[in-house]
């Protein structure tokens, strides 16, 4: 298998049990380098879940999990971001007491190699400075950069919380319903935006808005109960019996 | 020996008892409200001298029942117009509130009573040895308390599991929102819970009172061993709570009685360090010495070998 | 926070050619006022207060960098305290004895890396938990250490501890450090050096990282970054610095005694941090001045001042979690807007209300310690220059009285207090000083 060929990002036969409940029932996915997959369901289909097992929060109860060809089920959270896995959060998960600029360059300095370091100025190496000027403008935050993170509006924070995600240059991406709660006018900018940052790299992506996935996605796959009942382009999910049954009255907006 | 063992084991496992009592309480509030109730020690205190002050006015048994209510009115208290306000700045403030509680209640004993101890005495009626285990008397007294405590715990199962109130109680361990939205008033669980918690500590002192020392001091000294406790048998567990106590009750308790040191156990090697060095004295010193210090030891073990407790899953 | 102001500060002062300076300036205005205090406050006890705030600043800085950096709660922090003073006091009595030429100036080292190693060696223990788990495991620690220093009486002394003698070293500018004077530079020296390197510290992506775990743990997982790695090296760094404190309390006392490890110390730092304010970098400079200068005033005017140490620290738990420095940085943005005057006009009524509350109730914490304990003694007691009996009633009446009428006072004037603080707010919020 050459490099290339290798998925970003693999699960085989994946399960997850809180107890007596097995949330994931063995789910299987492939995504190639460079693909933006959306993951869609009903609620409490365990997406969530499936993202916490991906990206470390969780250990799998059964299963592999796959990053660029190597497993990565086990280990901690921090080990599979350094890997090249980076993750956004459904409910706002930021630095709150720190400057939206504090907040990107947190996000860059591991990539930088910074590390623990504590004999050295953080503005020592000034690639850290720019790469944080230029994400922030990426994610049009530039103008608000020195406010604690916490007084930003919502979609403010959702911004900022995709560019904390791609800050470190991460070559796999999962974003975990980015647009909700958003307007109209938001969401597009939104999406825009992720069409940007994840381009050249993997994208897994959690939505609702099903306008968001048909126009973003190149490949979807749809999770119920646990376990994903179809997997395809967007015009073979819409043309599906199965994923229309259960979509029924679950029709977005 | 064999005597030894068997009054050690009743020390112990009373002293565990009394521990659990507490514990009990305070994982209680722990797992409900998130907190670890700090000022729990001290609520202990305020059960003995209060039950010592009521016992000099009107004897030890209306003592009993009165001093523990008292205790519990003052927690609730507590939660009510203290803890209740500080909930919003997060558990570091809560954890700080009560620690701040803890020190302002040692102070006002002090101011009332002074800091030496009080002539807590055991009522007269149970002033007699209940028992002659070959030639040591084992009072009374002791045994009262620990038929007490099991009767606290029957009677605390009891309610928990099989009244509508436990189980209320449990699921707002558990689900406070969802409790609260069945239309159960959850502040008013919050501070009953926290009352009873402490009622259960200031039980504990009242009974403790006459056979411990009852010092201002007291709260000082058991404070840190209740959250060994809690820490030891994994926060938020009772079973852990109760095995942990029992534990340290039993190894503290065999442990003061054993007045053997490295150099007793290995004379025959003829090692003998210097005197004043400090090899000398960790050769030297006795387990009788080091037994206040057993829970902290047993603390760091646990922390290497079982970071999350011995019966704990739960990661704050 | 404290250093946006520095940073705007310093471009304010680069535009007017100072600028290489500038950003010195507060450091080199600092030294200034530390070398100028002593002339201010002559007195012995002056000097002698003047040592020991410099000295619990450098202890509540350190424990700052755990409480208010990387949101570590400890309990048990005056055991690199303790173990940098006995260690410091060894290290002075083993260079006397032994004729090096080690001057005292570099003492304080050996307690800092005492502090430092017993921090990596505990430090890896304790870090392995954090929140109240951590809180729970620094405060056995501590129990663990201090009963430890009884037992080991050939390296602690048991109970009476262990002495040396700071004038027996090699001289440096002919200056023994017999007297206090002397003393306080030393220790003026240090804290200056010390508040340097914690500021420092603060500047670098550990520091940074430090206050991402402190705000969301699992994010700073997210960016890459192991929280217990960061945890534990701010707790041996912050055992270093509470080290150097430890061996400068031993110069400065000539004694190192198991009292350094008792939870009194502990609880002293807690609360220093805390009310002067841990979520900013001077709150602790702030918190330890204040609280040494309290626990040496009031011993002297009151038996009980202990209590009522706590009951400030209650109080600001409750009604100012940031502490001194968060209430004054709170005022910035509307002294800046100019509607400061008017808001202090708003807090001025509520003087009286406020005081008189105080009154009553200090009243009664007093006329009960003179009832309680100090019955002995006779039960007249004098205050604010009028004596009375604490056992007749009117004192007692007077006191519930003053509480009951300012409590009611203080209510209605509250809502014009927060009317005021709303306005003043809006007046700086039209002028984009604020949110």
């Amino acid at each position: 298998m050459s490099a290339a060929r290798t998925p970003a990002l693999e699960t085989r036969a994946l399960r997850k049990s809180f107890g007596a409940a097995e949330i994931i029932r063995g789910v299987d996915l492939t995504i190639p380098r460079g693909e933006r997959h959306a993951v869609i369901g009903p609620n409490g289909a365990g997406k969530s879940t499936l993202f916490n097992l991906i990206s470390g929060l969780l250990l799998p109860s059964a299963g592999e999990i796959r990053l660029d060809g190597a497993p990565v089920g086990g280990l901690p959270a921090y080990k599979i971001n350094r890997r090249g896995l980076s993750r956004s959060f459904q409910v706002t998960n930021i630095f709150p007491k720190l400057s939206v600029w504090e907040n990107v360059r947190c996000a860059v300095l591991w990539s930088r190699g910074e590390k623990y370091a504590f004999w050295r100025s953080v503005e020592a190496n000034p690639e850290i400075a720019q790469r944080t000027q230029q994400v922030l403008s990426e994610i049009n935050l530039i103008a608000r950069k020195d406010l604690p993170a916490g007084v930003l509006t919502y979609a403010e924070q959702r911004a900022l919380e995709i560019g904390i995600t791609m800050a470190g240059g991460a070559s796999v991406i999962l974003l975990d319903e980015p647009t909700a709660g958003m307007s109209h006018a938001e969401t597009e900018r939104a999406v825009d935006l992720i069409r940007r940052i994840s381009e050249g790299r993997t994208l897994l992506i959690v939505e609702h808005d099903m306008s968001v996935v048909f126009g973003l996605a190149d490949r979807i796959s749809v999770l119920v109960y646990g376990e994903i009942i179809a997997s395809g382009t967007p015009a073979e999910i819409r043309g599906n019996a199965k994923v229309k049954e259960a979509y029924l009255g679950e029709e977005a907006h | 020996m064999a005597e030894l063992i068997l009054i050690s084991t009743l020390n112990g496992v009373l002293y565990g008892l009394l521990l659990f009592l507490m514990a009990s309480g305070l994982t209680l509030i722990f797992s409900m409200m998130g907190v670890l109730n700090f000022a729990h020690a001290s609520f202990y205190m305020l059960g003995a001298f209060l039950g010592f002050q009521i016992s000099r006015w009107a004897g030890f048994w209306p003592a009993l029942i009165l001093a523990p209510v008292l205790v519990g009115l003052a927690g609730a208290m507590v939660e009510r117009f203290g803890l209740r306000n500080v909930h919003k700045h997060g558990h570091v403030a809560e954890l700080l509130f009560t620690f701040g509680l803890a020190f302002v209640i040692e102070e006002l004993v002090q101011i009332v009573w002074g800091k030496s101890p009080v002539d807590f005495r055991t009522p007269a009626l149970l002033d007699f040895p209940a028992f002659t285990v070959f030639a040591t008397n084992y009072p009374a007294y002791k045994l009262f308390m620990l038929v007490i405590s099991i009767a606290i715990f029957v009677g605390l199962f009891v309610m928990l599991t099989r009244t509508r109130v436990g189980l209320i109680v449990q699921a707002a361990l558990s689900h406070p929102h969802m409790v609260a939205h069945l239309g159960h008033n959850v502040p008013f669980v919050f501070m009953s819970v926290f009352g009873v918690g402490a009622a259960l500590a200031g039980i504990a002192g009242v009974i403790a009172g006459p056979a411990l020392v009852t010092q201002s001091s007291m709260a000082a000294l058991l404070g840190p061993i209740l959250f060994v406790v809690v820490v030891v048998g994994g926060l938020g567990s009772l079973q852990g709570a109760l095995f942990a106590s029992l534990l340290i009750g039993l190894l503290q308790t065999f442990a003061i009685s054993i007045n053997l040191s490295l150099s007793d156990i290995l004379a025959g090697s003829g090692f003998r360090p210097e005197p004043n060095t400090l090899l000398g004295d960790l050769w030297r010193v006795t387990v009788a010495q080091i037994a206040p210090i057993l829970p902290y030891v047993l603390l760091i073990l646990v922390l290497i070998f079982k970071p999350t407790g011995l019966f704990g899953n739960r990661e704050t | 926070m404290s250093d946006a102001i520095l940073r705007s500060a310093s471009a304010a002062a680069a535009q007017t050619g100072i600028g290489r300076l500038a950003p010195y300036g507060a450091w080199i205005a600092a030294a200034a006022l530390l070398a100028a205090l002593p002339l201010v406050f002559r007195s012995g006890t002056a000097l002698t207060m003047l040592s020991l705030m410099g000295i619990a600043i450098i202890f509540a800085l350190s424990y700052n960098m755990l409480l208010g950096q990387t949101g570590m709660l400890s309990f048990g922090h005056a055991v690199y305290y303790g173990l940098g003073a006995y260690f410091t006091v060894h290290a002075i009595n083993w260079a006397i004895a032994a004729a090096l030429p080690i001057p005292l100036l570099v003492m304080p080292l050996a307690g800092g890396l005492a502090g430092l190693l017993f921090a990596i060696i505990f430090g890896w223990v304790s870090t392995k938990r954090s929140g109240t788990a951590f809180a729970m495991i620094s405060l056995g620690l501590a129990e663990l250490v201090g009963s430890s220093s009884l037992i080991l009486r050939s390296f602690f002394g048991g109970e009476e501890g262990v002495t040396t003698n700071r004038t027996k070293l090699v001289r440096l500018f002919d200056w023994n450090f017999g007297p206090q004077i002397q003393v306080y530079y030393l220790i003026a020296a240090w804290c200056l050096l010390c508040i340097a390197l914690m500021y420092a510290l603060t500047r670098t992506p550990f520091g940074r990282m430090c206050n991402a775990v402190r705000d969301n743990s699992e994010r700073a997982q997210f960016v890459g970054y192991n929280p217990q790695v960061v945890r534990y090296l701010a707790f041996c760094l912050s055992g270093l610095f509470a080290g150097v404190a430890g061996g400068l309390t031993s110069i400065n006392f000539e004694l190192a005694n198991s009292a350094l490890f008792s939870a009194v110390q502990s609880g002293n730092v807690l609360l220093a941090t805390f009310i002067g304010g841990a979520g900013h970098f001077v709150g602790p400079i702030l918190g330890a001045v204040l609280v040494t200068y309290l626990q040496n005033m009031l011993s002297d005017v009151t038996e009980v001042w202990q209590l009522y140490f706590g009951l400030m620290f209650i109080a600001t738990v409750m009604y100012a979690p940031g502490g001194l420095a968060g209430l004054i940085m709170m005022h910035g943005p509307i002294w800046r807007a100019g509607a400061l005057a008017r808001l202090l006009a708003a807090y001025a009524l509520m003087l009286v209300p406020i005081a008189a509350v105080a009154v009553g109730a200090i009243l009664v914490i007093e006329m009960m310690t003179h009832l309680g304990v100090k019955a002995a003694e006779g039960t007249t007691m004098k205050m604010l220059g009028v004596s009375f009996d604490a056992k007749s009633a009117l004192p007692w009446l007077l006191a519930l009285a003053l509480i009951a009428a300012g409590g009611a006072l203080s209510r209605l004037g509250w809502r014009r207090v927060a009317a005021a603080w709303d306005e003043a707010q809006a007046k700086a919020r039209d002028k984009g000083l604020a949110l």
